[in-house]
């Protein structure tokens, strides 16, 4: 080959190509992106709406699937387990492409996770884990999270305090006060120096939370520390606590979602640490999930993969702006 | 004409319970440490505060022959509302009172419903209550749980406050429970009342404005109901709208007929109320001290209760009047 041979042919690929980029290249990989999410039907059953765990993971997982020409519905039974039931058992002959099931407990919804998951329906299940393990599970560690609770009273009733604590559980049945309370008591059975004085349920409300409160403080005015198994039920014990006077003597450890409820009772002494399962992260992590399975294009039940929020311990002092995130500053649907 | 409202026979159940009030009280004083202190006694009490305000607007329903289901629902829905007004700009005085308006109005609704369209209480109430709770979900807010707004501490700061060394929760229950005695003791309306849950059909032909009275029955217990609301939402800065669908209401009626105010209506009076709220108080109190697991809690709960229906039944057997009328 001559040497201006050469130097056209380079010219003329050169010229070539320059076009080809002055009207822009295909992304060969985003076309199965896209097509994935397309016109697939995503449901979300949660304990209820109307409550910032919920609402957090829907905002974020509705814009995923919206955004690339999914349909995202809910199907709210308010607390009822029966009613959940009833809406999984309607949801396995409606087949929806996926769902994504905030569980009870441990035990009810777990046979309907299984029977849908054999229909040809992904199952991801959030924050609460049935005894079935379905395709995808996203949410707290509760072993851990358990572990950051103990482990901040160990820290601070250990010597020269009383090392009195109290335990203050949800719904006995639920898998976050199963999961909890485990790693709990085994954190404190290696330290005799903790003494667990009360370990009493409230079902998650405040009201029985702050009279449970205040019967052992009586018993206890010594008392160093209490774990509380959920924030929102964490007021009516920090309000017993204030009441007493105790404030700030009483060591108030809760988890949530880091809804800013949380950092402003941190920020008014009523909580002094908070394990937060950063929700807006569950919801990019549930979204990803999703597109993840649905571009993988798996039989349902093939894989299983869990993905557990890392905790972020929060205390008056490591605040920042941005430390929690807003349920009223989600974008309205 | 005399009526006699008080009860006749010498072992009522309100004395069987009293009676078993006072000896878990004398066990648990002898037993527990620091239960006998006064501070846990007004502990106690306020942990039952706004239970016996409830069951003070419930026996006022259940003196005349009604029940009120919907209690718990506009105990959560008004109070719930006007703290989440509050959050959204609007100033306390007129949230609270926006509230108030709306409890009212359900009692009247449930009123005009009962009186005049003349719905079964039990099932007008149990309706309006789930319309109630369904109504403020979806359209009033679109939260469980309002918390209190930070501007409106000195809300909490009230719920906190102690009269002299009494809870001001204690405080709301013994006005409720005052006036309550007085409107059903010392007023006209209280007699009739009585009159109307005794014999429903005499009343209305003595003259007695049946209708009206029964509006006004439920108008007084969704008044109890909302004070009740108030007292909560101080206490613990928020308001859980998810006590509608708790086993609260059924507290709120066994306060009620424990202390001995029958289902059939016409019997009993404020002490009854006071003598079943006591008796929950202490219990709980005692087994929270004793930390009894929750499970076998309920277990003790609903023995002891047994015990006083069983004790009532065989001493106080049923009278012929309410074999023909029945219970509720």
């Amino acid at each position: 080959m001559t040497r201006q041979k050469l130097v056209a042919l380079c010219t003329g690929l050169m010229l070539c190509s320059s076009a080809a980029i002055a009207d822009g290249l295909v992304d060969p990989g985003r076309s199965p992106y896209v097509e994935a999410l397309q016109g697939k039907k995503v449901v979300f059953l949660p304990l209820a709406m109307g409550f910032d765990l919920a609402e957090g993971w829907t905002s974020g997982v509705r814009q995923t699937v919206q955004a690339n020409g999914g349909t995202f519905s809910i199907r709210d039974p308010n607390w009822s387990t029966d009613a959940g039931a009833q809406a999984l058992t309607e949801l396995i002959s409606e087949k929806p492409d996926l769902i994504v099931v905030h569980n009870p407990d441990v035990q009810s919804y777990a046979r309907l996770n299984e029977k849908a998951e054999k229909a040809g329906i992904y199952i991801i299940q959030v924050n609460m884990r049935s005894s079935y393990s379905t395709d995808g599970y996203v949410g707290a560690d509760w072993l851990k999270v358990g572990e950051a609770e103990a482990n901040a009273l160990v820290r601070k009733c250990g010597a020269g305090t009383s090392g009195k604590v109290a335990i203050v559980q949800g719904v006995l049945t639920a898998a976050t006060s199963v999961y909890q309370i485990g790693p709990i008591l085994d954190v404190f059975a290696k330290h005799p120096e903790i003494k667990v004085v009360s370990n009493q349920a409230a079902d998650w409300d405040a009201s029985k939370a702050r009279s449970l409160t205040a019967t052992v403080l009586q018993q206890n005015p010594d008392l160093c520390g209490l774990i509380s198994f959920w924030d929102g039920m964490a007021l009516g014990s920090s309000a017993a606590i204030a009441e007493a006077g105790k404030t700030g003597k009483v060591y108030v450890v809760t988890n949530g979602g880091g809804e800013q409820m949380a950092c402003d009772n941190l920020e008014s002494g009523s909580f002094d640490e908070y394990v937060s399962f950063d929700v807006p992260r569950q919801a990019a992590d549930m979204s990803d999930l999703i597109e993840t399975l649905f571009q993988a294009k798996q039989k349902p039940g093939v894989v299983k993969i869990s993905l557990y929020t890392p905790n972020e311990i929060l205390t008056k002092a490591d605040l920042k702006p941005g430390s929690c995130w807003s349920m009223k500053a989600l974008p309205k649907p | 004409m005399k009526i006699d409202v008080l009860p006749h026979a010498r072992l009522s159940q309100e004395r069987i319970v009293f009676a078993i009030t006072v000896a878990l009280f004398v066990i648990f004083a002898a037993t527990l440490d620091r239960f006998l202190t006064s501070a846990n006694l007004l502990s106690l009490l306020q942990s039952v505060s706004v239970l016996g305000i409830l069951g003070v607007g419930m026996a006022i329903v259940v003196i005349g022959r009604g029940i009120d289901l919907s209690i718990v629902a506009t105990m959560a829905i008004p109070v719930a509302w006007a703290l989440y007004m509050m959050d959204h700009g609007v100033a306390a005085a007129p949230a609270f009172a926006l509230g108030l308006g709306l409890s009212l109005a359900i009692g009247v609704l449930n009123g005009v419903f009962i009186a005049y369209v003349e719905v079964p209480a039990l099932f007008a109430t149990l309706a309006i209550g789930a319309f109630v709770y369904g109504f403020g979900r979806s359209q009033l807010f679109d939260q469980d749980i309002i918390a209190l707004p930070k501007s409106e501490s000195w809300i909490a700061a009230v719920g906190r406050m102690h009269v002299g060394e009494i809870p001001i929760a204690v405080v709301f229950f013994a006005v409720i429970c005052a006036a309550g005695f007085l409107l059903l003791r010392y007023t006209k309306i209280g007699r009739f009342f009585y009159l109307m849950g005794e014999n429903y059909l005499a009343a209305r032909i003595t003259g007695i404005p049946t209708r009206p009275m029964i509006v006004l029955q439920y108008t007084f217990s969704s008044l109890a109901a909302f004070v009740a609301g108030v007292v909560t939402a101080a206490e613990v800065t928020s308001m859980n709208t998810r006590v509608v669908n708790s086993t609260l209401i059924y507290d709120v009626i066994l306060v009620v007929v424990v202390g001995g105010i029958g289902l059939s209506g016409g019997k009993g009076g404020i002490r009854n109320v006071i003598v079943g709220t006591l008796l929950i108080g202490i219990l709980l109190n005692g087994m929270t001290i004793l930390d009894v697991r929750y499970t076998l809690q309920n277990l003790i709960k609903s023995f002891i209760l047994l015990t006083a229906l069983l004790v009532d039944s065989t001493v106080n057997p049923r009278d012929e009047q309410t074999g023909q009328q029945g219970d509720i």
